[in-house]
């Protein structure tokens, strides 16, 4: 294990002040949909639609992350393989990243969504914006209201 | 005899069976996250307290930030 940094960035447990703060793989969502690189994009994208979801991150088999699709690469031609189609190598986040660092971040760059991954670069899952936002809001809410009370 | 461990799963198995797990950061970085079960028991201190705080007769894993 080479450090602590290592420990948390496999999302493994811990404890401490920020254990039980919302962070980037606690409010990820698991159900995002994966498609590999060689399927094509129309059958992807009724798989995604069909699941409610607005991207999909192309994965290998041992769930590592090889590109994203949001909307824009979604609604491109339908014969056309994912791996054409994708972002390739998205910027991806670690599963410890505090949720209020996050939101500040997906914000400040306009990112719809973002995957979170362990160290070694497997899907944990996808981290939406108005999420990230909702939690860091409600840590908010909730730290005031606990300073409120002990006073 | 000391070691390097590089795999977090030997670190893993090490825990369930009952190793010391330490931690040399500073108590504030230490308070906001550590490793189930941690002591904490800073760099500063090592010379003076480990061998009143820890058991010499159990497996002792040592971990700071990275490795670097």
């Amino acid at each position: 294990m080479d450090g602590k940094l290592d420990w948390l960035a496999a999302g493994l447990p811990t404890e401490g002040m920020n254990a039980e703060r919302p962070r980037a793989g606690t409010v990820a969502r698991g159900d995002v949909p994966t498609c590999r690189l060689d399927e094509p994009v129309g059958e992807v994208r009724e798989r995604v639609r069909a699941a409610r979801w607005d991207a999909c991150v192309a994965v290998n088999d041992e769930r590592v992350v090889l590109g994203l699709l949001r909307e824009a690469e979604l609604d491109r031609d339908g014969g056309e393989p994912i791996e054409r189609a994708m972002r390739p190598g998205p910027s991806t986040f670690r599963p410890h990243v505090p949720i209020v660092e996050m939101a500040r971040f997906m914000v400040a760059h306009d990112l719809p969504t973002s995957p979170i991954t362990s160290s070694d670069g497997r899907l944990i899952g996808v981290l939406r914006r108005e999420d990230a936002v909702r939690a860091a809001d409600q840590l908010h809410d909730d730290e005031v209201r606990n300073k409120e009370e002990t006073h | 005899m000391p070691q390097q461990i590089h795999d977090r799963r030997e670190v893993k198995a090490l825990m369930d069976s009952g190793a010391q797990i330490v931690e040399v950061l500073p108590r504030e970085e230490f308070e906001e996250d550590h490793l189930p079960g941690a002591i904490h028991l800073p760099l500063r201190k090592i010379e003076s307290e480990a061998r009143r705080r820890l058991d010499a007769n159990r497996p002792i894993v040592v971990y700071c930030w990275d490795s670097a």
